[in-house]
């Protein structure tokens, strides 16, 4: 069994529903994000489990034991909120000893494990300051280090980084990871951003609904989505109308033009589906002879180039919509004009099939 | 249990306070021997003490009103907008009538203005009526300078004095048909509050020697059986009117402000 | 050209401020100085610290006393009942109409004070009052004979507490609201039970606000006159009915007495006043 294992939990409040039947393992060390929009039922599952909400259903395992009834303040778990829920009363060291001090553990001890932690976010020297004298960033570290410090066995992120600057933001992901490797501690983490979902975690919950749709590590969930949703969710996404020729060999025609998807598809003959194509499978030729050779490929006129740095996210007409596509940056070759027209290529394999 | 103890204790509030509240109602009902009448209050209605006396406070209370408005709003408004440092010093001087004791205000009136000074306005009776309302006027300014400083606090004050100049307003311009329609919420509740606070006065207005409500009150208190009660009851509803004013004006600006 | 600039330099802004400071400064600065000058000064104009010295007699100092002693204990009791309902309104569970009702309720109570407020205790708990016979009546307990008086302290101590607990659900509420409820989750979670949360979080966050309020409360009875005088009749000795007597008839024999006695009155609302502002200060840098 998981070292923490959610099973059939279920939630509503009066009549809503809020959490549908979620299941979801977590073995030890391992970060699991939950990601979706507002309302998905992600923040009511974490809180399950620290045990601010009782689930109408389903039970909370931690290590084996049945955690499920027990209130909050028995279960030994770890939790950073949103809005820094620093004691504004009491000094940084004195919130990250909160825990220890409540545990009955000896004021050396607690001093010892208070410069550790302190330590270990980097804010060694800030000990004897007020919550309101630091930054959001800051606030938010010593959040964390106050939800380590009792060596909690699991350790649940509610948005924590959604209050920050977007400079802060970035360099916290990356922080709160190194920490959590370093202690090897089982956490969960909430979160509507998908960039922080995928670059953080070893395996991401894409929630719809008050359910799972889809659970996996980030390059599955990103290349592989399970469902329209999560396709549509992670990441930006074109979608094209295609005529199925053959879904057995999985031969597909686009705009008249015939495509090799290499993949079987679930539809009949001449259905139409729809595929997803991620903007950086895209790309751009000049040569728009190409199209008439043979090779798949479709006309399109560059309708605005937006120029954001390391990528060039290129909009592109077709007949078939819109499509997006991000080019990589370089010195030697300037993005197309606006208006010119070009041809756009992308393989078969590199194309989502929706269902 | 929570709950409970909640309800607990909302239920000793409700005991606590509503039981003064009947205790007068149902004493200032009793004037009629064996029954309940309104005697009491058509006694009190009938006296011409009262009429007079109840009039004269209230127009105190108006001229008040209209005295402090016209020495607050255009105080507050430029001092938000020419004068920013002066700030902390006007939240001083209007949080003093608050911690010295109104009756230290008034003797220092009695000794400031008598017959022998340099202006001396206790020396005739209008002279005085103008002191009273000066004295009203310093007891309601905490209330009055903080509605008002809240009230403009929410528009945003320089852009739009700047607009109405750049539109040919004058100043008078500006302060009539821009500010003053902007915090009328806040000035109606300045002096909505402030007719609470003069109508029953009585410190001023009886070492003032006026013959105002409220050394009338003291009066009745010691002159009469029932009818004190009447007036406290007609006090606690005039109070409450005030108030009730307060809340509907706030409401009011609610519909009327941009939705964010 | 440089008689404009100077003219331009002048501070022109500030005679916009003129009205209000010439106002302030005819009816509330200069009456208050002329009373606090009064109090160091003797009959023929010379600096003297004989008026202060002349406070100290036992009749002024039983006054002094058993106006701080009134004002402390309705203020403390005011604030210990005031929070409680607050604390019921704000957290205590309870449908959401009541805390309109409880709001709107304290702003007419604090509001009705002074000589109604007397009257309306008078037909309470008077020999005649409602309360007195409902008890008489129905539960055979005659407060009087059991010696009640309702011109003693605690009689005077609950007729103030009328006024000081709306005042303190006034003010002590939004303190209440600025309880972030993820300071108790975190809390909780970091293992602390309810008690734990209250002693080590709650309390001490909401510390200053509720020393601040008390303070506001002693100065704001300690400055009630009308309630007292229409209870009483100026019988009472309390510091502020002494000087209101002082004031219409002189009875003290020394005009200066009463300007040392409305002196040591503003040092003590001042000095209450000031632990409110410095209070609220403190509460508000932790709250933002």
């Amino acid at each position: 069994m998981a070292y923490l294992d959610l099973s059939g939990l279920q939630k509503s409040f009066g009549a809503n529903q809020v959490v549908k039947s979620f299941d979801l393992g977590v073995a030890k060390g391992e970060f699991v994000s939950l990601l979706g929009p507002s309302g998905c039922g992600k923040t009511t599952v974490l809180r399950m489990v620290a045990g601010f909400e009782t689930p109408t259903a389903g039970a909370i395992r931690i290590d084996g034991q049945d955690v499920t009834g027990q209130r909050p303040n028995q279960r030994n778990i770890g939790m950073v909120f949103q809005a820094y829920a620093l004691f504004p009363n009491l000094t940084v060291a004195q919130n990250v000893g909160f825990g220890l001090k409540i545990a009955g553990v000896s004021a050396k001890e607690t001093a010892d494990r208070v410069a550790e932690m302190l330590a270990l976010i980097g804010l060694p020297e800030m000990g004897a300051r007020y919550p309101f004298q630091l930054s959001g960033g800051q606030q938010q570290r010593v959040a964390l280090a106050r939800a380590l410090a009792p060596r909690p066995r699991v350790l649940l992120l509610d948005e924590p980084l959604s209050a920050l600057d977007a400079k802060i933001r970035v360099s916290l992901r990356s922080e709160i990871r190194d920490i959590q490797r370093k202690l090897g501690i089982t956490t969960i983490f909430v979160t509507h951003d998908q960039e922080e979902a995928l670059s953080m975690s070893d395996r991401v919950v894409v929630m719809n609904g008050g359910r799972a749709d889809q659970v996996g590590a980030p390059f599955e969930i990103y290349n592989h989505p399970a469902t329209r949703f999560v396709a549509q969710f992670v990441g930006t996404l074109n979608t094209l109308d295609a005529v199925v020729t053959n879904a057995a060999r999985g031969e597909v025609t686009v705009q008249g033009q015939p495509l090799q998807l290499g993949q079987a598809i679930a539809a009949g003959q001449g259905a139409t589906v729809g595929l997803a194509l991620r903007p950086e499978v895209v790309h751009l030729e000049a040569d728009t002879a190409l199209i008439s050779r043979g090779d798949f490929a479709l006309a399109a006129r560059i309708a605005s180039v937006d120029f954001l740095g390391a990528v060039i996210r290129v909009k592109a007409q077709t007949a078939a919509g819109v499509i997006a596509l991000d080019l990589f940056n370089r010195p030697d070759a300037p993005p197309p004009p606006v208006g010119a027209e070009m041809a756009l290529r992308f393989r078969g394999q590199d194309v989502i099939v929706l269902g | 249990m929570k709950r409970i103890l909640s309800w607990a204790t909302i239920g000793f509030a409700v005991v606590y306070f509503f039981l003064p509240l009947v205790g007068m109602l149902e004493f200032s009902l009793k004037m009629r021997r064996g029954e309940y009448s309104l005697d009491a209050y058509r006694s009190v209605m009938g006296d011409p003490q009262f009429q007079a006396t109840f009039g004269y406070s209230v127009l105190m209370a108006c001229l008040t009103i209209v005295f402090g408005v016209l020495v607050v709003v255009p105080t507050v408004f430029w001092v938000r907008l020419k004068l920013p440092r002066l700030r902390p010093f006007m939240e001083f001087i209007t949080l003093l009538p608050l911690v010295i004791p109104p009756i230290v205000i008034v003797f220092g009136y009695i000794r400031l203005f008598n017959t022998s000074s340099w202006l001396p306005l206790t020396g005739s009776a209008l002279g005085t009526d103008f002191l009273l309302m000066c004295g009203y006027a310093v007891l309601a300014l905490p209330y009055m300078y903080r509605a008002v400083d809240t009230g403009l606090a929410a528009i945003d004050l320089a852009t739009l004095t700047e607009a109405a100049q750049s539109l040919g307003a004058g100043w008078i311009t500006v302060l009539a048909r821009v500010i003053l329609p902007n915090v009328l919420v806040a000035v109606l509740s300045g002096a909505f509050l402030t007719f609470a606070i003069v109508i029953g006065e009585y410190v001023f207005a009886a070492l003032l020697d006026r013959p105002a409500f409220g050394p009338y009150l003291v009066w009745a208190g010691g002159n009469k059986a029932y009818e004190p009660a009447a007036l406290a009851v007609m006090t606690f509803a005039l109070t409450w009117a005030c108030m009730m004013l307060i809340q509907l004006a706030t409401k009011f600006s609610k519909h009327t402000r941009m939705p964010r | 050209m440089r008689s404009s600039r100077l003219w331009r330099a002048l501070p022109w802004n500030g005679l916009g401020a003129v009205p209000f400071l010439l106002f302030a400064l005819l009816f509330l600065l200069l009456p208050t100085a002329n009373i606090v000058a009064g109090a160091f000064v003797d009959s023929d104009g010379g600096f003297t610290l004989k008026n202060i010295f002349n406070l100290f007699t036992p009749e002024i100092m039983n006054a002094f006393w058993l106006s701080i002693r009134l004002s402390f204990t309705s203020a403390l009791i005011g604030c210990i009942l005031g929070f409680a309902i607050a604390l019921a309104v704000v957290l205590g569970g309870l449908p959401g109409w009541i805390r309109g009702i409880v709001m709107t309720f304290s702003g007419v109570t604090s509001n009705f004070a002074g000589v109604p407020l007397a009257f309306a205790y008078v037909a309470t708990l008077g020999r005649v009052g409602f309360v007195t016979l409902l008890l008489r009546d129905w539960f055979g307990v005659n407060i009087y004979a059991l010696g009640f008086n309702m011109i003693s302290f605690w009689g005077l101590v609950a007729a103030y507490v009328f006024f000081q607990i709306p005042l303190m659900v006034l003010i002590i509420t939004p303190a209440i609201d600025g309880l972030k409820r993820e300071w108790r989750e975190a809390a909780e979670v970091l293992g602390a039970t309810g008690g734990q949360y209250w002693r080590m979080v709650a309390l001490p966050v909401l510390g200053p606000s509720l020393l601040g309020t008390l303070a506001l409360l002693f100065a704001n009875a300690f400055g009630a006159v009308a309630t007292a005088i229409a209870l009483t009749g100026s019988l009472l000795s309390i510091a502020p009915i002494l000087l209101f007597n002082q004031i219409r008839g002189d009875v003290l024999q020394d005009p200066h007495l009463g300007y040392a006695l409305a002196f040591a009155m503003i040092v003590i609302t001042g000095i209450s006043n000031g632990v409110y502002v410095v209070m609220r200060t403190r509460a508000e840098r932790w709250i933002k």
